[in-house]
């Protein structure tokens, strides 16, 4: 029998990003919030201190910061044919857990989506047909960029970004990404200083014709101040971000831009240790009463709360729907139901290059430290001769010089042994990896549903994942590594190696945590699971955070995006909902 | 002077003699004191010092200005302890005698000043003296606070009469015979507790008396920032040079450029009070708390006119540095390239506001280095402000580097970049890394190049 706690405002589940940034802004607000995060407590001094950050066996391979799977984990398979098999070890995407989760651990690669990313389905239909968007399920959004722009601007003064506009307030700025959204503001901090391997990349894609620009990056270039008075520092290039803790305050993360502030609330509360089993709702399903969590000591607890706030991973939220009853789950059979639906991902390749006269130093890197072309991104280029909506970025890119994980030998070489270990001396100084970021087209077969088979820890069925990547986006990343290995051979460099995404999705080799739909936005009930203010339509005071919103995913990062929807819907809760509780939509 | 006078103070040195034999022997027979936790803020601490006083309140406008002085008179930072209720006391203070714990200041009838009358308040705040007529040990700061008006202190005694009683006993004090005998502080009082009520100087403007007012009264900064005689008494001849207090030490105030504030404009110590960071240096230790509890929720009025006061005091005559050895120098020079420079940059400039620069740092540059060794054996967190949240934090590298490493480094920053310093010796770091009970560092296989 669950013990009923004292009622909150709002009750935020997860505190990741997006739990950081609705709790400061309800906060702020007036709101009595309290935040549930399953995992730990986690701060820098105690957790990731630069004494001991940078340490590759503990948090990369030995998954330190990320999900303990034996306690509970997901089902996967790459299509309906298949039986769902539990994930016994984390693989091609790391879920996090704790306070901060995968804010702790990104790379701070902070992007903002094309204008017409959001018209996904119309723009492409009205340039290039339909033939071009058959057998996808994508989607518009139900949002513009315009509406999203302030919320970008944001995160980006949130964290201090660093970068170079490209359009500001619609002109062409030299140095910046020429292709984004028209923004109100440059970045509030320089970009990162490019290292060799990034400035090579970006002469030889100038070279090619193509517009070079830095990443924007959530590796500061300098001290920063945010809005909330909270501090970061100077990245020191140490090459551990994806994976890692930052122990210098210079990756933006909940911890370095947020928690500070919100420590100073009084109206604030984050209790580490409880796991939300569902959401509860009254009779008539249509308005949720609250929460039932349980602690690390296997105790119940009902927390009621006016507001619910699905602030956890975007599979954590859409399994937290799918149990607690709220949409209907979709169904790949009948094409009926919508949660679950429009489950993308990332298509990822990439091309490394060797050179015999220069040296790269890959130990001098950082998460987002990288020159970019984004000529290949979107729309930013012609499809009409195509066979492929969307495209990604192509990044000349140093994350680090890692010495398990980033050691790169050049084609032939062989898996281990004296030849490997000759290969991987003679050329970890002189390679140099060029990334392609492509996106992800959702399809009628891609989704998530609860699985009939596994249960976890806590009886609940698990989550179940199908996933495989559709022919639009072989295609599409067959096309940009092509051009990416082009750009790798203007480098001049002695040989190249091409990392094509090749067969089906393996779910054991990591390709990124970008995991994104399920619980979908758009204008209708009828095609989306949540409003543009990422509002429930069938339970008007739960809101789902995160890429579950997303339609399909992008050719870009997604958590520029994930936090400006956060922050455009914190700001339609405090200016309308709070003022008249229900729909903020009329469905 | 009287012959009663006379006969009085005689008695008073003859307590004050067995109190520091006492003092002595206690420390020869390693009386064992364990340090407290860092002071954190326990859930509404700082709120209880902000929230609005309502004008329902009895008394509303004394208790909003007893409010106020409660935070220039810093009573949190000690009346309270890491996860415990604020204002309940219980925190040991080790002083060079012994632990002394701070008491229980709510409203609690039985175990905290409930029954206590304005009166009584009043006589423990101007003359150390209980409610049952005991002596106050001086580590509650009456020699301090003798010098504030009774208005003000019946204003303090008003608003910690509104806080929600806490029903805590403290726990007894560790002090050896005879300093457990609280009449011997009779004799310290004689001999040291000046009551001489504040009176501003005409010759100076009212924010330099305003500043007076607060730092040599409630605000009692000499406490920590006046080293002390043998019996724990300021050195009034040596006013703000700089204090050890609980192996932290606490920089010289004055105008000194290398140890003092000679560098810092009024401004720059308005700024450090206001975020307890500037970009001369950060607030760790215990001066964090002092942050956090008093100095960054004073008005910008009060800020300045301490620092204005501060600025004017005379500058502390410097001490010849010796030179430090070509070798150790060598060593620290790898030491910090590996280690710190990261953070404070190569060229010891930092990173101004948020990781402090070590060029022209006074903690670096104190004579006595133990402050300095504090912070890089065991860390040391910056204390958060309203205005600047971040606990920036600095690891501990006790476990980390040796006591011939910490001390090479030391003398290594003490040493460069126009800094000026006596070298640090190994043994010292020994000394202070036994009495912090920090873990040693962390002997690998690979660690044969060490002694």
């Amino acid at each position: 029998m669950a013990t009923t706690l004292k009622s909150v405002d709002a009750v935020v589940v997860g505190f990741g990003w997006t739990g950081a940034i609705l709790a400061q802004q309800l906060c702020d607000a007036g709101l009595n919030v309290l935040a549930l995060e399953r995992g730990p407590w986690r701060d820098t001094p105690t957790d990731f201190a630069p004494t001991f950050a940078q340490d590759e066996l503990r948090y990369m391979w030995r998954h330190h910061l990320f999900q303990n799977v034996t306690y509970g984990t997901i089902t996967v398979r790459n299509n309906a044919t298949q039986e769902a098999l539990p994930m016994r070890h984390l693989g091609s995407f790391l879920l996090g857990t704790g306070v901060g989760s995968g804010g702790v651990h990104w790379n701070g690669q902070i992007w903002r989506f094309l204008p017409s990313d959001f018209l996904a389905r119309s723009h492409n239909e009205q340039r290039y047909g339909k033939r071009f968007t058959e057998g996808l399920a994508v989607q518009d959004w139900g949002i513009t960029y315009e509406e999203l722009e302030p919320h970008y601007d944001a995160f980006e003064k949130l964290c201090g970004t660093s970068g170079k506009a490209g359009n500001l307030r619609g002109t062409i700025q030299p140095g910046g990404n020429p292709f984004e959204g028209a923004r109100s503001s440059e970045y509030p901090t320089p970009p990162m200083q490019q290292t060799y391997g990034p400035t090579l990349f970006g002469e030889a894609a100038a070279k090619l014709g193509y517009h070079p620009f830095p990443h924007p990056s959530g590796n500061l270039s300098q001290p920063y101040v945010n809005p909330l008075g909270a501090q970061l520092g100077k990245c020191t290039y140490c090459g551990f971000c994806e994976k890692f803790g930052c122990g210098n305050y210079s990756k933006a993360s909940p911890q370095t831009t947020v928690l500070p502030y919100l420590m100073t609330k009084p109206n604030f509360t984050l209790k580490t240790g409880y796991e939300v089993l569902r959401i509860e709702l009254t009779p008539d399903r249509k308005h949720a009463t609250g929460v039932t969590c349980v602690n690390s000591a296997g105790e119940e607890f009902f927390q009621p709360a006016e507001l619910v706030i699905l602030s956890a991973y975007v599979l954590h939220n859409v399994h937290l729907l799918l149990l607690s009853g709220i949409g209907k789950p979709y169904d790949p059979q009948t094409g009926e139901g919508l949660v679950g639906k429009n489950y993308a991902y990332q298509t990822m390749s990439s091309v490394h290059a060797f050179f015999d006269d220069k040296l790269l130093n890959p130990f001098v890197g950082a998460g987002a430290l990288a020159t970019v072309i984004d000529d290949f991104n979107g729309d930013n280029f012609d499809h009409s001769k195509l066979d492929f909506i969307g495209g990604g970025y192509i990044a000349g890119m140093i994350t680090g010089g890692r010495p398990i994980e980033m050691i790169y030998t050049p084609e032939g070489t062989p898996a281990w042994g004296m030849q490997w270990k000759h290969a991987a001396a003679k050329n970890y100084l002189r390679s140099f990896g060029l990334s392609v970021h492509g996106a992800s087209m959702s399809t009628p077969g891609n989704y998530l549903d609860l699985d009939p088979t596994y249960r976890d820890v806590h009886g609940r069925p698990m989550l179940r994942l199908t996933f495989d990547f559709s022919d639009n986006d072989h295609r599409m990343s067959d096309y940009i590594t092509e051009r990416a290995a082009e750009v790798a051979r203007a480098m001049n460099p002695r040989e190249i190696k091409i990392e094509r995404r090749k067969g089906s999705w393996d779910v054991t080799k990591y390709q990124t945590t970008h995991n994104t739909g399920g619980a979908i936005m758009g204008s209708s009930p009828h095609d989306s699971v949540v409003n543009k203010y990422l509002q429930s339509w069938d339970v008007a005071n739960v809101f789902s955070m995160g890429s579950g919103a997303f339609p399909q995913q992008a050719g870009y990062n997604p958590t520029g995006t994930v936090a400006a929807l956060a922050y455009h819907s914190a700001h339609a809760i405090i200016t309308q909902y709070l003022k008249s509780p229900g729909p903020l939509v009329a469905a | 002077m009287s012959a009663r006078r006379v006969l009085l103070r005689t008695f008073g040195i003859l307590v004050v003699l067995v109190v520091v034999l006492g003092g002595f022997i206690a420390c020869s027979l390693h009386h064992v004191v364990t340090l407290p936790p860092e002071p954190a803020a326990p859930p509404g601490a700082r709120e209880l010092l902000t929230a609005p006083i309502d004008d329902s309140v009895a008394d509303a406008r004394q208790v909003r200005r007893g409010q106020y002085l409660v935070r220039v008179g810093d009573c949190l930072s000690c009346h309270q302890v890491a996860g415990g209720q604020p204002f309940a006391g219980g925190l040991g203070l080790n002083t060079p005698f012994g632990v002394i714990y701070s008491a229980n200041i709510t409203p609690d009838r039985n175990t905290g000043i409930g029954a206590w009358t304005p009166d009584q308040f009043y006589h423990a705040m101007h003359d150390g003296i209980g409610i049952h007529d005991e002596h106050l040990y001086p580590a509650f700061p009456y020699p301090w606070f003798t010098h504030v008006d009774r208005q003000d202190i019946d204003a303090i005694f008003a608003f910690l009469k509104t806080l929600p009683a806490v029903a805590s006993t403290p726990p007894p004090n560790q002090l050896p015979f005879p300093i457990n005998i609280r009449a011997s502080v009779a004799g310290w009082n004689l001999l040291f507790l000046d009551k001489t009520p504040f009176a501003p100087d005409p010759q100076q403007s009212a924010e330099w008396n305003r500043g007076a007012e607060i730092v040599n009264g409630l605000g009692h900064c000499g406490a920590c920032h006046t080293p002390k005689n043998a019996l724990g008494a300021e050195k009034r001849r040596l006013p703000f040079y700089g204090g050890v207090i609980e192996a932290h030490f606490a920089p010289d105030l004055t105008e000194n450029q290398r140890s003092g504030l000679g560098d810092w404009t009024i401004d720059d110590i308005a700024a450090y009070l206001r975020d307890g960071r500037n970009a001369h240096a950060n607030a760790g230790g215990l001066m964090a708390d002092v942050i956090t509890f008093s100095t960054s929720l004073l008005s910008d009025e009060d800020r300045h006119a301490i620092a204005t006061y501060l600025k004017s005091l005379p500058e502390r005559t410097a001490t010849a540095a010796a030179s430090a050895e070509a070798a150790a120098m060598k060593r620290g020079a790898q030491i910090y390239a590996d280690t710190c420079s990261a953070c404070h940059l190569s060229d010891g400039k930092g990173q101004p506001g948020f990781f402090p620069p070590l060029r022209r740092d006074a903690v670096a540059q104190q004579s006595d280095p133990t402050g300095f060794a504090h912070i890089v054996l065991a860390g040391s967190r910056s204390g958060p402000a309203l205005s600047r949240p971040s606990a920036l934090t600095m690891p501990s590298f006790a476990w980390k580097l040796t006591d011939q490493e910490i001390a090479d480094v030391l003398t290594y920053v003490r040493n460069s970049w126009g800094n000026q310093a006596g070298a640090v010796d190994s043994a010292a770091v020994h000394k202070l890394r036994e009495r912090l009970k920090l873990q040693t560092e962390h002997l690998t296989d690979n660690s044969s190049d060490r002694e």
